[in-house]
């Protein structure tokens, strides 16, 4: 008798408990294979089948029974290789003859944590419901008692401050005939960068394939040189390359500095290079996607390249501490780290705190306040991005963006320095696409430049990643696209020129929409910051958390 | 839109002649209030001009309450001045009008102009604050030599009620807006000419970069940044940010409110204060439309635009008479026999400027400094 194991197939998963399950059909499949091979995660695999046809030959009816070796296309049910749903089957297949199809009553969280380690992986959180940001609507148009500007016409003013800005009793000004002069005896004048209000937040070389980064900063270099958009990008944790360390191009990166200093012996030993200063200093105490968690790059990122401007052995993993571990309070965190970064450049350079979301952002932020040396707060919420994470980091860890940043502008405007320290605010923004929509709300509740990642990932390089957990696969460097992969073979897929130009054409994108949103609300002329009378939300308890107005 | 006529002369004047400009662009205004701020006055008030006046109105109550208050803190009254006002059809009266020419509490007469006027706006403050909520007390100023008059109705009418064509009330630089009520409640703290120790102003227009501005303002720990009925205040309590409480020339008041772009700056020789002023009073930049009309405490008055010059403005007149008027055919009826190729419509950099006395127009161009 055969054993009831054998019988029953128990112990095996069925594709219903996948998340995605693959649709193949047989009559349009012409077996080229495509498929199976650019599969990420080997999901599915040719298989050979034996089945039984009845069939008929010749002008009368005469049913036989044949028995025929057929080759199918099947999909896995080990949830090692569980269908990520990305859909490069589709892509690659002449025929439309495969895709995957969500399966919402998958059990993938009560499976993926073999070996007991927790479920890993990159991209953002699961959530696919309306954030925040996207239900703030713009509701104080300008009609009659106040013409509405016009976007085509009107010169339009759509540039930030960075860096920390002086009180205005404070600035050392003497009037002389009447007319104003800077006295610079015995005072500190702290670096402001103009910029854009976008800015690319921190991806990693390493992270991020050398084609992705590359074409990110080739595109950052053309906004500025060429459009005349002052558009700025963070480099991550992991250095830069030393020739662009020494090139005049420095002055639109932000550098970051994170727990596990990666890349900064490189970045010392160019700083007597340097012809440039970079745009600013990024130390990095926490990420929204996985807050209070640490970096890290998987060993099969760790190729040449990248152990070379990180200055560590290939293919070992490198983790970055959850905290600076040199460091003691929030007072050494923040105000020495500070004070050493600024000190490396003279002074001449802008340096801030990156926190993830919290409900102790305002602490931080009075830490802040206080510190003259401090050029901005970065807030980076719960729908941020991230390479790697656990599962349960990014869907159950952070703070949401919209009421973290209100209330850190809120608690500014009680001490009336609303206007001295910059915030930076990111996380979902551009979730649903929405970029300019979203950045315009966050800086009508007090941002003064919103940060993105996801955005341009999926904008300029065509990244299949979802809040239905689609792909996600950045932490196994076989990201299908080449974005976040190290190997050559994946990475050879993008073209680095064509990411710039997608880069370009984002930003001037999301300029016209930015200037069709203030346009209508009468704002050309400087950044409308904290201009909360001009956002409205549909909900009464959220309107009144954001004290802006409900509306319905 | 409100409406707004300003006239400065070396000889002092009726504000009727206001009254009468507003009446020729009445299709600007809606009758939801006159306001009349009058600086360098004749009249029974011109041998008491160091001493503060205290402008309101309100009930009787009120009226007692104000003289309680201002017993009890050493004020010692030495004039009271009231409109002989009388029944017009139209024009709902308060109980109660009244300027009061008070001395300074004997503690205080030999103290610095500064901390006189600190003590002048307290003791306005505090009036407004015992009778705003039950609309007993309004109080509009309190500073030597001004005087302010406020009310809800037309303003020919208005100018009937208060007796002002009867009246022997004449000063040399009067503002009167005609008030066209727009998002704002119809209420008499909204009304304009603002005034703020000596700085004045009154504007046309929305003002769409109100709430961060307002914010900016409230945060700066000044008793007499408050109020905010209107949006229009803020140009009044900016004047005076910038001028008296940072010390900076009148011209940097457009600096600040319309701050000129990084490139047009590189043309002024004093670039460098203008780009650390531009930066650390970004919140107070406006966005218009606006046409700002004020004077300062040494009585220079003033015009100027938004950057986009949305709401045009006109300054005009003759060596000793000159109308700021939101309208032409305003300066028209204030000042009809002018040579009208020397009218001045001031362009989205100028800032005119005319010095007391009304003896010549300046205008200053924002790109040369």
């Amino acid at each position: 008798m055969e054993p009831a194991a054998r019988l029953d197939n128990n112990h095996q998963l069925s594709v219903r408990e996948m998340p995605y399950i693959v649709r193949w059909r047989d009559d349009r499949c012409k077996r080229c294979g495509r498929c199976t091979a650019a599969c990420p995660v080997k999901a599915i695999e040719p298989a050979v089948k034996v089945q039984r046809v009845v069939q008929s030959e010749g002008p009368v009816p005469t049913p036989t029974s044949v028995r025929r070796v057929i080759q199918v296309v099947e999909q896995v049910t080990d949830m090692e290789r569980y269908c990520v749903g990305c859909a490069t089957c589709a892509l690659v297949c002449p025929n439309a003859a495969i895709e995957p199809e969500m399966n919402i009553q998958h059990k993938l969280l009560h499976y993926k944590n073999k070996g007991g380690d927790g479920y890993k992986r990159g991209g953002r959180r699961n959530d696919p419901s309306i954030s925040t940001l996207d239900r703030l609507k713009f509701t104080r148009i300008s009609m009659l008692t106040d013409p509405a500007l016009d976007a085509g016409r009107h010169e339009f003013r759509v540039r930030s401050l960075l860096g920390r800005i002086l009180p205005p009793s404070e600035l050392p000004l003497t009037t002389v005939d009447g007319k104003l002069v800077v006295d610079k005896r015995d005072k500190f004048i702290p670096p402001v960068r103009e910029i854009f209000p976008i800015m690319i937040g921190s991806m990693s070389v390493g992270a991020l394939s050398p084609p992705m980064w590359e074409g990110l900063a080739m595109g950052i270099a053309y906004l500025n040189e060429v459009e005349g958009m002052p558009v700025v990008m963070a480099s991550g944790e992991g250095g830069m390359p030393a020739r662009l360390l020494k090139s005049r191009f420095l002055k639109y990166f932000i550098i970051q500095i994170a727990s596990g200093y990666f890349g900064w012996d490189e970045i010392i030993h160019s700083l007597p290079h340097m012809i440039e200063d970079p745009a600013a200093i990024e130390i990095k105490y926490g990420q929204g996607a996985k807050p209070g968690d640490g970096g890290l790059l998987m060993a099969q990122k760790v190729l040449k390249l990248i152990s070379k401007i990180r200055g560590v052995p290939q293919f070992v993993d490198l983790a970055s501490p959850p905290t600076h571990q040199t460091q003691y309070s929030i007072e050494e965190s923040v105000a020495k780290m500070i004070q050493s970064m600024s000190m490396a450049w003279g002074f001449r350079v802008p340096v801030y705190p990156k926190i993830s979301g919290t409900q102790t952002a305002r602490a931080v932020l009075n830490n802040l306040a206080r510190n003259p040396y401090a050029a901005a707060l970065s807030i980076d919420g719960e729908d941020g991005g991230t390479g790697a994470a656990y599962n349960v980091s990014m869907d159950k860890m952070g703070h949401p963006i919209a009421s973290n940043l209100r209330d850190c502008y809120l608690d500014l405007v009680k001490q009336g320095k609303q206007n001295e320290l910059p915030l930076i605010a990111a996380g979902g923004v551009g979730k649903k696409g929405n970029l300019a929509a979203n950045a315009a709300a966050l800086i009508l509740l007090g941002a003064s430049c919103v940060s993105i990642g996801k955005y341009i990932m999926q904008a300029a390089a065509d990244c299949f990643g979802d809040e239905f957990n689609r792909c996600n696969l950045c932490n196994t460097g076989k990201c299908p696209r080449g974005i976040t992969t190290q190997d050559p073979k994946l990475y050879r897929r993008l073209d680095a020129d064509r990411v710039a130009e997608r880069v370009v054409e984002v930003f001037k994108a999301a300029d016209v929409e930015l200037k069709k949103i203030f346009a209508p609300m009468g704002r050309s002329t400087e950044l409308p910051i904290g201009m909360s009378d001009g956002l409205s939300i549909d909900d009464k308890a959220m309107a009144d958390r954001l004290e802006i107005n409900y509306v319905c | 839109m409100c409406r707004l006529a300003a006239i400065t002369s070396d000889k002092h004047f009726s504000p009727m002649e206001n009254i009468l400009s507003l009446e020729t662009m009445k299709e600007g205004n809606d009758g939801s209030g006159l306001g009349l701020t009058m600086k360098d006055l004749d009249g029974e008030f011109g041998k008491l001009k160091e001493y503060p006046i205290l402008s309101g109105m309100g009930t009787r109550n009120g009226g007692r309450v104000v003289d309680e208050y201002m017993d009890k803190h050493g004020f010692e009254l030495l004039h009271v001045w009231a409109p002989k006002t009388r029944k017009i059809k139209g024009v709902i009266p308060h109980e109660y009008y009244f300027a009061r020419v008070y001395d300074y509490p004997e503690y205080f007469r030999y103290r610095s102009t500064q901390e006189k006027e600190d003590l002048l706006l307290q003791t306005r403050l505090s009036l407004r604050k015992l009778g705003e909520a039950d609309e007993s007390i309004f109080i509009f100023s309190f500073y030597p030599d001004v005087l302010t008059l406020k009310e809800v109705g037309d303003p020919l009418l208005l100018g009937e009620f208060f007796g002002l064509d009867r009246d022997e009330i004449k000063a040399k630089i009067i503002f009167a807006q005609g008030r066209q009520n727009t998002n704002y409640a119809i209420y008499l703290y909204a009304c304009h000419p603002f005034f703020l120790q000596g700085y004045c102003s009154m504007t046309n227009g929305e003002n769409t970069a109100f709430v961060p501005i307002r914010e900016f303002l409230l945060s700066r720990g000044f008793p007499g940044y408050m109020g905010y009925n209107s949006d229009s205040e803020v140009f009044t309590h900016i004047l005076h940010y910038t001028a008296r409480q940072l010390k900076l020339p009148l011209p940097y008041y457009k600096d600040v409110i319309t701050p000129l772009t990084n490139n047009e700056m590189g043309k002024r020789s004093d670039a460098e204060a203008l780009q650390l002023l531009k930066q650390s009073l970004r919140p107070l930049c406006i966005d218009g439309p606006n046409c700002v009309i004020g004077f300062t405490p040494d009585g220079t008055c003033f015009m100027m635009h938004d950057s986009k010059k949305l709401r045009p403005g006109i300054v005009a007149g003759s060596k000793g008479k000159y109308a700021l008027m939101s309208e032409e055919c305003g300066v028209d009826r204030a000042i009809p026999g002018r040579d009208k190729s020397r009218d001045i419509l001031p362009m989205k950099y100028d800032l005119v400027m005319i010095p007391p006395m009304a003896q010549e127009v300046k205008v200053w161009n924002q790109l040369q400094g």
